[in-house]
């Protein structure tokens, strides 16, 4: 019993921070949002080099994986950066790529998905594909089964502009007639819900950097109770939402994992409503960076499972003691 | 990182298990806010102590096992999982033990430690008084000096269960003219019968006798009950103050029990198409969940050999909000049933009610975290 991250895993962090400061990340997903995807595949493929996808591809495929834990450790830190892209995606796709019973597109997908060349988007059901004119491989669960979509439908606007919304193409070859949705859609939940907590991490720190700084009646903001009582309620929310996310990482059962991503999206949702009014009105301005990360914490609250979707999750087991 | 226990915690559950399961009464005690239920959960101590399951944190020599901290979050688990009684000796085990583990001398352990131990010598906790409640520095009762010891006169109160209970701790004014209202305060323990001492009862929302006020008049307290440094009582008692809002005066596993039997209710009784109450159940579930983690990381923390900071704000804050939705929601599941007094959920939920008022108000518990753990400048207060 040592439930805490060790040395290797928080320099793991680290690093990946360091280099996520470094590539200036606002603009990336400025150019993202536009279209322009040179920028995020550049940092696509120096964030797959730091091992971030590898870690969900088994070492059979070339992969580090699976390895649930640092995952979520990286994926808070994509989330701290807003980097942009079908992340989730990618790794959701190389779970379920990785058990299915004909081990054939594992071995032909999985290696360029662990080393970056790849990227890939899912699509369960007809629904929405995210970034499905930017991922390289694009994976569509239909009523027969999962096929490789041949391309992507007309791109919709999500409220988070570095999120494009796109349908796939019916058709395709077919990979498998019997894929294991659930287990895809666990590790789409874990990466989702640390995502998610990074958002609410980023929002946290940027807004009680601000204020500090912003003065009105003669004294910084954060001196008010009202601003720090908000604040602190924001701190709880996470802080409490990270155990659930290592917890579930641990033990990958669909109603921990479903646990963590509805808590860690509903404290990064309340510190982004927090975030923005303590800003006051520069926070509602898309120039200013804190809508980057504004903007995300409302598209995940519902992405991969929305919360009633993961609170019947949470029930849904039998009688049990954690 | 790892949540598995070593095959020898895996034991101590086991051992804990059987015992509880073998002891635990079978019809619930009445309420320990009552005279009848303050005796039984009395003898109830006495039973746990005597097969040295009271106190499992605390060295052996003082009637415990010597469990670290893991061990003793596993103990609490199997505890309220077993529906065994609340603990009516809390405030002096959970608050008075740690500060003279602490600050204490040999003699005082040696003392009063072991009848803590078996229920014999139940403790209150006397800190407020009518002027001072979350400004506790302004406290105005007096400690004056003695031939061999002290002399206590004025009034405290909303001293849990003081009355029934048969000892105090709490701070006095031994130095009335010091600069600053934190100095010049003394940290005494005394007797609730001792002759000067006056407690009368106070009903609490639901009319219980759950606390007292105390008034006293020159009652005489010997040097060998001060604890610490005569006029260095506030460093002792915010050394408490962090064990009363960290991980001992609330455990998950009081939690995750009740959560169980939450579920359980649901499960028995609610409308399938109520997803708003499905919802509220998910939570307490969820939140009982996330604070046995939360708690499992800060033991880790302690075994590396942390001590506990302002972050028990988080803690304090979490588990008093999140006692109120769980009782709420099994009172919503009840309906009408919910309205009866003398059940289980209605006892927690009137207890509840009083937990972001008590050790330390959540309003309180905000500024510390935002001043103390994200920086934020101080305002006034
Ligand atoms: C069930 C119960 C059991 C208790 N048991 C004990 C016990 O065993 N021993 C003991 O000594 N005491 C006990 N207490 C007393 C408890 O510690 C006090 O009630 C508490 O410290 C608050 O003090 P107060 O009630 O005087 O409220 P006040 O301090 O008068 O506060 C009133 C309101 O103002 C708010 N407020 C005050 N100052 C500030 C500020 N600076 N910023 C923002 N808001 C502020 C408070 O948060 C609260 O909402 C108990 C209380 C209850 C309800």
């Amino acid at each position: 019993m040592r439930f805490l991250l060790d040395a290797e895993q928080r320099a793991f962090a680290d690093s990946l921070d360091a280099m996520l400061t470094a590539a200036d990340t606002p603009s990336v997903v400025r150019d993202w949002s536009r279209g322009d995807h040179g920028g995020g595949r550049a940092l696509w493929s120096r964030i797959a080099k730091a091992g971030v996808f590898a870690l969900a591809v088994p070492e059979a495929y070339e992969g580090m994986g699976p390895r649930p834990v640092e995952l979520a450790v990286g994926f808070i830190e994509l989330g701290r950066h807003a980097v942009p892209g079908p992340l989730v995606e990618t790794v959701a796709a190389a779970a379920l790529l990785a058990e299915l019973a004909d081990p054939l597109p594992a071995g032909r997908l999985l290696p360029s998905l662990a080393s970056g060349e790849a990227s890939a988007t899912l699509a369960l059901d007809g629904a929405y594909a995210l970034d499905g004119d930017a991922a390289t491989t694009r994976l569509a669960l239909a009523a027969d089964g999962l096929r490789l979509a041949p391309g992507h439908g007309p791109v919709r606007a999500s409220l988070d502009p570095a999120r494009h919304l796109t349908p796939l193409s019916p058709g395709g070859e077919l990979l498998s007639t019997a894929p294991p949705v659930a287990h895809a859609l666990g590790w789409a939940r874990l990466a989702t819900a640390a995502q998610a907590l990074g958002v609410g991490l980023a929002l946290l720190d940027r807004t009680v950097a601000y204020v500090k700084q912003r003065t009105q009646f003669g004294v910084p903001v954060g001196s008010f109770q009202a601003v720090k009582h908000r604040l602190a309620d924001a701190k709880i929310a996470l802080e409490f939402a990270r155990p659930l996310l290592f917890g579930a990482a641990l033990t990958m059962a669909p109603a921990d994992v479903a646990a963590a991503k509805v808590t860690a999206c509903e404290a990064a949702y309340v510190t982004a409503r927090t975030a923005l009014q303590l800003h006051g009105a520069i926070g509602y301005t898309a120039e200013y960076d804190l809508s980057l990360w504004l903007a995300k914490a409302r598209a995940l609250r519902t992405a991969w499972g929305t919360p009633a979707e993961c609170r019947a999750e949470v029930l849904s087991g039998g009688d049990r003691r954690w | 990182m790892d949540l598995t226990l070593s095959p020898a915690d895996e034991a101590f559950r086991a051992e804990a298990r059987t015992w509880l399961a073998a002891h635990v009464p079978q019809t619930p005690l009445r309420s320990l806010e009552t005279e009848e239920g303050f005796a039984a959960h009395r003898v109830w101590e006495a039973e746990l102590a005597a097969d040295r399951w009271s106190v499992v944190s605390w060295p052996e020599v003082y009637g415990g096992r010597g469990a670290g901290i893991v061990r003793w979050l596993v103990f609490e688990e199997e505890y309220y999982a077993a529906g065994a009684p609340g603990r009516v000796g809390q405030n002096g085990i959970n608050l008075l033990a740690p500060t003279l583990f602490d600050h204490g001398t040999e003699e005082q352990r040696a003392r009063i430690l072991p009848s803590m131990a078996t229920g014999e010598v139940v403790w209150a906790q006397a800190w407020s008084e009518p002027e001072a409640g979350s400004d506790l520095a302004s406290l105005t009762s007096r400690a004056v000096r003695t031939n061999g010891g002290w002399l206590l006169s004025g009034q405290k109160t909303w001293s849990s269960r003081a009355a029934f209970a048969d000892r105090a701790f709490g701070l006095f004014r031994s130095e009335p003219d010091t600069p600053r209202p934190h100095q010049g305060l003394t940290y005494l323990m005394f007797d609730l019968r001792a002759p000067g001492v006056t407690v009368r009862p106070i009903g609490r929302l639901d009319g219980r006798p759950a606390f007292a006020e105390v008034f006293l008049d020159e009652v005489f307290v010997p040097d060998e009950d001060v604890i610490g440094e005569p006029g260095g009582g506030w460093r002792v008692a915010m050394s408490t103050a962090g064990n009363e809002r960290g991980l001992t005066l609330r455990s998950p596993g009081r939690f995750l029990a009740a959560s169980d039997r939450l579920v359980a209710l649901w499960r028995g009784r609610a409308d399938p198409s109520d997803t708003a109450l499905r919802d509220r159940v998910a939570d307490a579930v969820i939140g009982a969940r996330a604070y046995q983690l939360f708690t499992y990381a800060h033991a880790s923390r302690f075994l590396d050999g942390a001590t506990m900071g302002p972050e028990s704000s988080l803690n304090k804050v979490f588990w008093s909000e999140y006692d109120i939705a769980l009782h709420e929601t099994a009172l919503d599941l009840l309906g009408p049933d919910g309205e009866s007094a003398d059940t289980d959920w209605s006892e927690g939920y009137v207890f509840s009610l009083a937990g972001p008022i008590y050790a330390g108000t959540n309003e309180i518990q905000r500024d510390i975290i935002a001043e103390r753990l994200l920086g934020l400048p101080k305002g006034r207060r």
